[in-house]
């Protein structure tokens, strides 16, 4: 008798877990000879609001953390990556990729993960300031976390682009819904899968797939999100979302960049979302000689 | 009157109430009808502070809330009552004037009630003495585990005459109780010793509040009336903190009661962060985008 081969159902990741789309709604992946390589949730607002109450509730968590306990369990992430290596080549592959750039785009992810790991602890050092005022003040700035980040993944990748739209929002204190490429899905899902096995806190990233011209108005207009990421080019969704963010003066960004290029990943991609609080400390006197603190 | 042997109320099955639960809460409620549902859950919670860190300020700050639940959306109900400890009746009582919102009283040494008849009968009658509308008693579990269901049933009458005109709610907690058998039995001693309404938990003990004893304490309250024609109210409490098991609870009343239980008469939530819950529900349906926690006051 020959054996039947399992195949993996690719579902969302929410709050550490991986469940189907609320709205029982599916899209046909397609290969190059237009075979269905798998049937992919079609997520829709409801998924992304469930996904905000997961990452809401993480993020006291999460940026309550020691900025050095972030950056061990980033490191995790990459270590997890690495040792499945394989399977994202695999996937990539299945997604119309060449071998050498499926096993380029893998390492690039794994180094990515590795390069914000190392900026977990130093970022905040880098981005605070002392300040000089006209009064006994002892005055200075620090970032801080700016809260739920909802994300539009780019287009054009399945996996560096989801990693490098990831590492820095995380690494920086705050959690995440990331909405996965739509015709490039499937390693998505599978990177919910590290990520649920790398000590990363169910909640933290919570990855959806399905259509970006559907879920990026709910993205721009939620009240309990706090920025927005939009990994794309199109004029017209970016002026909207500016438009609707402008609701709860949520922050926005448009990170179009090329991510397989080197000068892609940056400290200031994680300074984009982080607030600066300024604390006024008062002192005994001012003056450069006999400052008490 | 009939004696009851309370060692002899009904079995329950717990697969079917499961069961029963579970297809209650596929119905869909969308729209108006969930605008309408939400609005009479508002109007249905007794917003409740019982920490031992309560302060007048806390109070105070949660008796405004329960007349002004969220300002800005027009047309909302008050709350049904606020729930607070009995030294802060009085201040609570002041604070709502004749806004309607009643004040309920925890009493009879909640949450364990571990302690002797006579401060369990002070106990409510100073609740009451300072202005309560509502006792909320609790029963005394071990009492009842033991089988000595004489005493529990004593107990609850008299704490009702200690009531006088205040109406009683006796809390079972159900999480103590183990069994769906014992939580039918306790409703039938609580309903016959004179309870007004019957109340799942504290909400100091885990599990509080769930669907399936729920629904046996409804099925409870319904057979009593049937037999006697006496309404009994009642309200789950703890662990109800979203607008969407709010309503799966009311379709459950409807379902086992009918209309004349859907009021603030005849049945409550007793929760503290449900209230935010539905506001924010509200207010997504009547401006089209979902709201976040910060646009709504905490207590």
């Amino acid at each position: 008798m020959t054996r039947i081969e399992v195949l993996k159902t690719y579902k969302l990741y929410i709050g550490g877990q991986f469940p189907r789309t609320e709205s029982g709604r599916y899209y046909p992946l397609l290969d190059k000879k237009k075979n269905v390589i798998a049937n992919i949730c079609l997520s829709s607002r409801k998924d992304f609001r469930n996904a905000v109450v997961a990452a809401r509730g993480a993020f006291g968590g999460w940026s309550g953390r020691a900025a050095f306990n972030r950056s061990q369990i980033l490191y995790r992430i990459a270590e997890m990556l690495e040792t499945r290596k394989a399977q994202f080549i695999e996937e990539l592959l299945l997604q119309g990729a060449t071998k050498s750039q499926a096993e380029k785009e893998v390492t690039l992810a794994v180094d990515r993960l590795v390069y914000y790991s190392g900026w977990c602890d130093k970022f905040t050092a880098v981005f605070s300031s002392v300040n000089p005022v006209q009064s006994s003040h002892f005055n200075f700035s620090v970032p801080e976390p700016t809260g739920v980040v909802a994300a539009v993944a780019s287009e054009d990748s399945s996996l560096i682009g989801l990693v490098s739209v990831i590492a820095p929002i995380i690494a920086g204190g705050n959690t995440c819904i990331v909405l996965a490429s739509e015709s490039k899905p499937l390693c998505a899902v599978t990177f919910g899968e590290v990520l649920a096995t790398s000590d990363l806190p169910g909640g933290v990233v919570n990855i959806l797939t399905g259509n970006a011209g559907e879920l990026i108005s709910h993205m721009a207009s939620h009240m309990d999100v706090n920025a927005l990421v939009y990994c794309g080019s199109d004029k017209a969704t970016i002026k909207s979302a500016q438009e609707l963010s402008a609701l709860n003066v949520k922050r926005f960004f448009n990170w179009s960049l090329n991510w397989n290029d080197g000068s892609s990943q940056n400290p200031y991609l994680i300074c984009d979302l982080q607030e600066i609080k300024t604390t006024w400390h008062p002192i005994e006197n001012i003056g450069t000689g006999g400052a008490k603190y | 009157m009939k004696k009851i042997d309370f060692t002899q109320t009904p079995v329950i099955d717990q697969v079917s109430v499961e069961e029963r639960v579970a297809r209650l809460n596929t119905r869909s409620i969308k729209k108006s009808a969930k605008v309408e549902g939400l609005k009479l859950a508002l109007n249905l919670i007794d917003l409740t502070t019982l920490e031992g860190k309560d302060t007048a300020g806390k109070v105070k700050q949660m008796c405004y809330k329960a007349m002004h639940p969220h300002d800005e959306l027009p047309g909302l109900p008050t709350v049904a009552a606020v729930c607070v400890y009995p030294t802060f009746v009085g201040l609570a009582k002041k604070e709502l004037g004749d806004s309607g919102v009643k004040v309920a009283s925890v009493a009879t040494a909640f949450p364990s009630g571990q302690s002797t008849r006579q401060i369990k009968i002070e106990d409510t009658k100073f609740a009451v003495s300072e202005g309560a509308d509502e006792v909320d008693m609790v029963i005394s579990r071990g009492e009842f585990l033991v089988g000595n269901y004489n005493y529990v049933f004593d107990e609850i009458a008299e704490v009702k005459e200690a009531c006088g005109k205040a109406r009683l709610k006796v809390i079972l907690e159900t999480g103590e109780l183990s069994t769906l058998d014992n939580v039918r039995r306790a409703s039938e001693i609580a309903m016959r010793a004179g309870a007004d309404f019957i109340k799942t938990s504290t909400g100091k003990i885990q599990p509080a509040a769930t669907q399936p004893v729920t629904l046996v304490m409804l099925e409870a309250i319904r057979d009593y009336y049937y037999e006697t024609g006496i309404m009994i109210g009642m309200k789950p409490a703890g662990g109800i903190s979203t607008a969407k098991s709010a309503l799966n609870y009311l379709v459950m009343v409807h379902e086992t009661l009918g209309n004349a239980w859907m009021n603030n008469e005849w049945f409550r939530f007793g929760a503290s962060s449900l209230a935010n819950d539905i506001l924010m529900q509200l207010a997504k349906e009547a401006k089209g985008v979902y709201q976040g926690g910060d646009y709504f006051s905490k207590d």
